[in-house]
């Protein structure tokens, strides 16, 4: 209610003024900085459908349009053996059984520290809280993970990252949004807090629970360094460190040894580096017009109170 | 329950508050662990920085070390690299903040001046976009814009009749390489918090000025601008807050030997000399010293904050 009223002052607002070069100047603009935001991407897709006689007559290139569209570079990426699904199997291991244990670590904590009348709530946040201040960095952490003996397993991509404080304070800031009430008549009920919170506090927090799910979603999509420097095993590479290797150290030869054997005329390495992008990126360029929503929220919600 | 406690001396009101929250504490337990062996371990760890440990040594036997004192810190602080090292992660840092601070809030200005309401909502999710992708994407991005293997900047250059530039490893253009490709990927999500802050703004104000005859750029001025001062005012500090950050990841995917001497930051060095050289007592030791910067800063930014009337983190 109050969201329209607003708009609609605006639309006032707007009525008063006449249009100007400035509003052509500020919509030409903002179609051009939109047009920056997307053209990488094209050129991308435009590059991994060039072919063995294209590279042949035009040189090394990336194009937006290629002349004579070759789909050779996803047939060895997405055919039988190559190592693009054993690393999308990994990330998408990492995503779902990361995710979880993030919401549940999470939650349960959140939810314990939501309770204002909590003894020793301070230091419990302070300890937390610390967290965010300092840290011990790379080598002691490095060390740790081969001490607890999951270095080089495929914990070390999940473990090391189940709480990460912000979110958890965020989401502690949404539980206490709920009426005390709802708790206090479940509790005369005679319900432990614990199934409070499973069967009462989770359904009723479904959108916050999504929201933060789909940040720690997104971060282990999104993860490398950790697996890079943690896990040697090649086997359980997630895609992103696979797209490293290919792109940026150009050691695209293990893609798919069974296709890439039988091709003669091999494609350029700028079109296999090309549909490496296209193929890994493509998920979340698919998904995330609908999930950015749930970010914008999760932003304003945590930036308004930390 | 609550009267009953009431009744009870101090001390057995305090216990019974405890016990009643037992459940809670339990819920609590997990996460408790967590921070204490993932993120206080590794803390503790930091007493590696103050010894010699040795590669392939157990973990258990390294703690056993005896103590060197500073020795790594004034190995660091006297060593060629110590000062490249600042320079480069604060000249990074600061440039990252003289062209990307200014230019979310400008884009937002501009996003809050678009009439068309459908316009402005799509051209913000297309902005959005590159916030979503890894770095290791960006960086391949990036490559295909700049190489010099087929580049698009440089066919454009090429056609042109110009010389090829090797941007990634040449020490003039690397850094405008990394501002740019950071402002890319940022620029419309840091405009989420100020475009939040406008909607917060009175209407009123807005209607007393153009009952006042004010114009639609003097209203931005006064109305809009000085409505999110306080937004802009916490940001900026913060960012100075967290000026030993340069951009870790974003680097170590683009930068090559070439450029480190104005790519290299304290956080590319201590993954170099750590992980890659084994010199972990020395590598923690560099960490260290950054961490410790970096805490006293956060804890200066959040006084200056407080200091100017401003919610603090804490």
């Amino acid at each position: 209610m109050e969201q329209k009223t607003l708009i609609s002052s605006r639309r006032k607002k707007w009525r008063v003024d006449r249009i100007t070069w400035f509003d052509y100047f500020n919509v030409i603009s903002a179609a051009l900085l939109s047009f920056t935001f997307i053209i990488p991407f094209l050129i991308v897709i435009g590059s991994s459908l060039l072919g063995y006689e294209e590279s042949v007559s035009r040189g090394s290139i990336y194009v937006l349009f290629p002349q004579s569209p070759d789909f050779i570079c996803y047939k060895i990426l997405l055919g039988h053996g190559s190592a693009v699904y054993r690393g999308y199997l990994i990330t998408i291991l990492r995503l779902v059984i990361g995710t979880t244990l993030n919401l549940l670590f999470t939650g349960t904590m959140a939810y314990g520290l939501s309770k204002r009348s909590l003894p020793g709530k301070g230091i419990l946040t302070t300890i937390v809280f610390f967290t965010m201040l300092f840290s011990g960095g790379l080598i002691p952490s490095f060390l740790l993970y081969q001490l607890l003996g999951i270095s080089n397993t495929f914990w070390v991509m999940i473990l090391p990252v189940l709480i990460n404080p912000w979110w958890m304070f965020i989401m502690r800031n949404f539980f206490r949004e709920i009426p005390d009430s709802i708790e206090e008549s479940a509790l005369i009920d005679g319900a432990s807090p614990l199934r409070i919170f499973f069967s009462i506090i989770v359904p009723l927090s479904a959108a916050s629970f999504a929201t933060i799910g789909m940040f720690y979603a997104v971060m282990h999509w999104n993860s490398w360094f950790d697996a890079a420097i943690h896990i040697t095993n090649p086997k359980l590479q997630p895609v992103q460190v696979l797209m490293r290797n290919v792109v940026l150290t150009a050691t695209s030869t293990d893609l798919n040894n069974e296709i890439m054997a039988g091709i003669a005329k091999k494609p350029p390495s700028n079109a296999l580096k090309s549909a490496m992008i296209v193929v890994s990126t493509l998920p979340i360029l698919v998904v995330y017009p609908f999930i950015q929503k749930y970010f914008v929220k999760g932003m304003v919600v945590g930036s308004i109170k930390g | 329950m609550a009267e009953k406690s009431l009744l009870l001396p101090k001390k057995g009101r305090k216990w019974s508050a405890f016990k009643r929250h037992i459940p809670y504490y339990l819920l609590i337990l997990p996460g408790l662990i967590w921070f204490i062996i993932f993120r206080y371990l590794p803390m503790y760890g930091v007493s590696f920085a103050f010894k010699d440990v040795a590669p392939f040594e157990p973990v258990q036997d390294m703690l056993k070390a005896p103590s060197v004192g500073f020795r790594h810190f004034k190995t660091f602080i006297n060593s060629y690299y110590f000062k490249i090292l600042m320079k480069n992660t604060l000249e990074i840092s600061l440039l990252r903040l003289a062209f990307g601070f200014p230019l979310p809030l400008i884009f937002a200005l501009m996003l809050n001046e678009l009439r068309n309401v459908r316009y402005k909502k799509v051209v913000q999710t297309i902005s959005y976009l590159p916030h979503f992708i890894s770095w290791v994407v960006v960086a391949g991005l990036v490559t295909m814009m700049v190489t010099t293997d087929g580049g698009v900047i440089n066919n454009i250059l090429k056609a042109m009749g110009r010389k090829e530039i090797y941007f990634l490893g040449d020490v003039r253009y690397f850094r405008s390489v990394l501002i740019i490709s950071g402002i890319w990927k940022e620029l419309g999500w840091n405009t989420i918090i100020y475009l939040a802050a406008i909607t917060g703004i009175d209407t009123q104000l807005y209607e007393a000025a153009i009952v006042d005859g004010c114009g639609r750029f003097r209203r931005a001025i006064h109305i809009t601008l000085p409505g999110i001062a306080n937004i802009i005012i916490i940001l900026l500090i913060f960012s100075i807050g967290g000026l030993l950050n340069a951009g870790f990841e974003q680097i170590m995917l683009l930068y090559s030997p070439p450029v480190y001497d104005v790519a290299d930051i304290i956080d590319t060095y201590v993954y170099r000399k750590g992980i890659i050289e084994m010199n972990y007592s020395f590598s923690t030791a560099v960490g260290l010293f950054k961490s410790a910067i970096a805490m006293v800063l956060i804890v200066l930014a959040n006084v200056t904050a407080k200091l100017f009337g401003r919610e603090g983190l804490w």
